[in-house]
């Protein structure tokens, strides 16, 4: 029973971590048909922008509960500013192209992105680790988890729920979906298209930044932090469904559950499962489990 | 009297409940040039598509020549002898005229081991330039396709089609997307080097005067049905056609 | 084929660019051979992926067939004791035609973003196997022997070395005669208007299939050459997404213009990464990124585009047509 536990556990809260960090690669993906790479590079800005906030705070003797401001503050900022970087100074001539071509052009920026870290942040590790002694821990049926790791499903709901509302309540959400359904009769109802695309471009790379961001002080934030993470995010997106926040979900648990049980059980086939449902999937149903409905193009 | 070349019974198509095409009954003998008129919408390139297996008909049988084709993929039709040319040309734009026909004959001319070879070859280029001079492209044999005239480019495009030597080809639209000026000087060529072969012909137009100069019979589409099969003059002049047809054209036809 | 081979200008240029190699392989210093050695192994992977990008496909799991070809002669010579490069190249070389041939059926299907990352998952599903097996030395890989080349052994490398440029000249006459003939037409014509091709009556699906072979070869041989001349696989350095990620940045900067494209793209890759991570190793990716970003905006054609601009003169036979 507490393995059934843990496994659970560390299935959801894998699955949370996931969830945060691709919901943003899959709106981007759904608004504006860009597979970015790049989003890598997003997670690994905002892991290292709070880990150095976190311990330059600690340093300067405020008090560890900072952190969590201090992330969210990081997530905003990553968005604005490198989002704002990246679509304008590079996507928004991209329109239109080959798709392939797109997504190199975003591998190109995560590696252009990879150097800068290191030059800005230097190659030695940072232990940001503060937030989580805040909240201490707790036993559930004899595993003991600390509240941190737990609160990254609370994270993760509340990103989902705020994605849901904003889609689906608000005028903003459907301004999304009309451009998503036809970009040419958003253009011709007088919709800014571009500056639609800049803000959800925003609000996907805050969203990567917020997963790095939020989960630094669980790691040691060193180089090379977004090649594996964009990767599974790869294929949490590919399995729900490029562009379906729904579909995000369920490919962020069915990754993050299959982790688990294959860190605990047989950690050989870990990785090999996960790609090996990736292709299946993308064999079955190419656009994902949840795609949205496409747009009729002729 | 021989088998049709051509023979369509009772042919039927629908999406999802809206009826695309309905009671289609169509013979056209051997060397038969045949118009198909008929509003945008009225079905049809839905006719063309699925004679020469892009779509793949609801109900209803398609023959050629005594054989049942219905439902056939484009890749098997085409080696039975049926094809066709389409309304936006459909050519290699990064080759030359050359190289495009080249490509085309080694295609339909050569198979397994034998496209080992360079389609730069001796029979592969004769066949390419008896081609080129009879749908006058040859002076731009060397003129890479994207830098073409839309004129120029469907007559590549036609002589694309040919290739295979079928006995029956679908052309759809021709002339569209190609000067007035040049119209004619296209329908002209096409068809006398058609007429050569005896090729039957069906050929979907908008321009009443080019269907009236060349074609034996005409078809007329109206919602998915045909209307009226007859010779120009008396299909031009049929009431229902005027109405349903040449009535939503006005400007179509001097487009 | 040897007629047309021996007119073609491409061939002569390429036999004297191997010959000219040749030589300096003996003049130069070792650590300067041995890395043109992994600049050409690491150049005919990317030719094979040419032969696809020419279609109209990329694959962004090339790596799957680099470490086949790798591991395959790895075991070769760890189980069965097989020294020889040949003969290793051909174990490397059908483990790969095998599974290319296998995983064609399903990649044929596909077209660009989704054929793109169908070969990744399947690229990374290798990985994940290899990097987790104990019996294969999970991500710290194994040792292979040094090779023998036609029985005999070879106190340094420059015998390795002129065996591989050889290799590397015969595969590219071989995919120069291939690309030349109607087949290797089928790339561009595919590429520009798959509609058309079907409707001339060839299956595109089965054209698709045979290059995806054909790619899958080459980069299993790249795959056996380098485990034969590095001595060991491993599969961070030959499997991860981050190595298909490399072939694709030398096939886009080297552009595919031409067979020679690959290798020099591939050597000149070689050098500017073994100079790179010596010199400034923490700006290299921004290099790598930045070369990739401009070649796509401003280069599309690659580096050899440039050279055929500035070097190559207009010629008007068929041949210079590319």
């Amino acid at each position: 029973m507490q393995e059934f536990i843990t496994i659970l556990l560390d299935g959801l809260t894998y699955a949370s971590y996931l969830f945060i960090v691709s919901v943003g690669l899959t709106i981007v993906f759904g608004v504006m048909k860009i597979l970015n790479v790049a989003h890598g590079a997003f997670y690994t800005w905002g892991a290292y922008s709070a880990a150095w906030a976190i311990t330059a705070a600690s340093e300067m003797e405020l008090p560890d509960w900072v952190g969590f401001p201090i992330i969210i503050i990081a997530a905003i900022l990553i968005g604005l500013i490198i989002g704002t970087i990246v679509e304008r100074g590079v996507l928004q001539f991209m329109h239109g192209q080959d798709e392939v071509l797109i997504v190199l052009a975003t591998f190109g920026m995560f590696l252009m992105s990879e150097s800068i870290i290191k030059l800005v942040f230097g190659v030695d590790p940072y232990f940001a680790y503060q937030p989580t002694t805040v909240l201490g821990g707790t036993s559930i049926i004899g595993v003991y988890r600390d509240f941190y790791s737990l609160s990254l499903l609370l994270v993760a709901g509340i990103v989902a729920f705020v994605c849901w509302w904003s889609l689906n309540r608000t005028k903003w959400g459907k301004l999304i979906s009309t451009v998503i359904f036809d970009r040419e009769a958003s253009l011709a109802m007088g919709i800014n298209v571009n500056m639609v695309y800049l803000v959800v471009f925003i609000i996907g790379t805050a969203f990567g930044a917020l997963g790095g961001a939020y989960l630094a002080p669980t790691l040691s934030v060193a180089p090379g932090l977004g090649i594996e993470v964009i990767v599974l995010s790869f294929a949490v997106v590919v399995i729900g469904g490029m562009g379906s926040i729904p579909g995000a979900v369920i490919g962020a648990l069915m990754v993050g559950i299959i982790r688990a049980i294959a860190v605990h059980k047989l950690p050989e086939i870990e990785l090999f499962v996960i790609f090996g449902v990736m292709a299946i999937v993308l064999i079955i149903r190419p656009e994902g489990l949840f795609a949205p409905a496409k747009a009729r193009t002729i | 009297m021989s088998t049709p070349a051509l023979k369509v019974t009772d042919l039927h198509k629908s999406f999802s409940g809206i009826t695309a095409a309905k009671n289609i009954n169509v013979e056209a003998a051997d060397g038969e040039i045949i118009g198909i008129i008929g509003a945008n919408g009225a079905g049809k390139t839905v006719f063309v598509n699925m004679i020469t297996g892009y779509l793949k008909p609801t109900a209803g049988k398609i023959e050629y020549h005594g054989k049942d084709i219905t439902g056939i993929e484009p890749r098997d039709a085409t080696h039975i002898g049926v094809c066709r040319s389409f309304q936006v040309s459909q050519v290699f734009m990064t080759m030359t005229v050359e190289e495009n026909l080249l490509v085309a004959l080694a295609i339909a001319h050569e198979g397994g081991a034998a496209m080992l070879r360079s389609p730069h070859h001796p029979e592969l280029l004769a066949e390419a330039e008896r081609l080129m001079e009879q749908f006058t492209i040859l002076p731009h044999r060397h003129a890479v396709a994207s830098t073409l005239s839309q004129g120029v480019r469907k007559l590549l495009d036609i002589a694309m089609a040919v290739v295979t030597d079928p006995k029956v080809l679908l052309l759809d639209e021709p002339t569209s997307g190609v000067s007035i000026e040049e119209k004619f000087g296209i329908m002209d060529i096409v068809i006398s080097a058609l007429k050569e072969k005896g090729t039957t012909v069906l050929f979907v137009e908008h321009d009443m005067e080019i269907v009236e100069r060349y074609v034996d019979r005409v078809l007329a589409f109206y919602q998915g049905e045909i209307i009226c099969d007859a010779p120009p003059a008396e299909a031009l002049q049929d009431p229902k056609v005027i109405e349903f047809v040449i009535g939503h054209e006005p400007e179509a036809a001097n487009a | 084929m040897i007629d047309i081979l021996k007119e073609s200008r491409t061939v002569r240029w390429v036999g004297l660019a191997a010959i000219i190699l040749i030589i300096i392989g003996a003049l130069v210093p070792t650590w300067v051979m041995n890395n043109v050695m992994f600049g050409m192994a690491r150049g005919l992977a990317v030719l094979g992926l040419m032969v696809l990008w020419r279609t109209g496909l990329i694959s962004f799991g090339h790596a799957l067939y680099f470490g086949i070809g790798a591991y395959a002669v790895a075991l070769a010579d760890f189980g069965l004791g097989v020294s020889d490069l040949f003969l290793r190249l051909l174990f490397a070389i059908g483990a790969s035609v095998v599974v290319g041939f296998l995983l064609g059926f399903i990649l044929r299907r596909y077209r660009s973003i989704f054929f793109a990352m169908l070969s990744l998952a399947f690229s990374m599903v290798l990985y994940g196997i290899l990097a987790k097996m104990e019996s294969l030395g999970s991500t710290d890989g194994f040792s292979v022997t040094p090779p023998t080349i036609l029985g005999m052994e070879f106190e340094d490398k420059y015998a390795l070395f002129v065996a591989i440029i050889v290799i590397c000249f015969v595969s590219a006459c071989l995919v120069q005669f291939y690309l030349k003939s109607a087949l290797g037409y089928l790339t561009t014509a595919i590429r520009d208007n798959e509609i058309r091709v079907e409707y001339l009556g060839y299956s595109v699906r089965r054209a698709i299939h045979i290059k995806y072979v054909i790619s899958a070869a080459l980069a299993g041989a790249a795959g056996g050459i380098l485990a034969s001349s590095l001595g060991q696989v491993d599969p961070d350095s030959m499997v991860n997404w981050t190595v298909s990620g490399e072939l694709v940045f030398v096939t886009i900067m080297a552009g595919a213009g031409s067979v020679a494209a690959p290798f020099l793209g591939g050597v000149v890759f070689q050098f500017l990464q073994t100079f790179s991570l010596q010199y400034f190793p923490d700006y290299w990716q921004f290099f790598e990124g930045l070369t990739l970003l401009l070649i796509i905006f401003f280069l599309p054609g690659g580096i050899w585009s440039l050279i055929q601009k500035l070097w190559v003169r207009e010629d008007k036979s068929p041949e210079a047509a590319e």
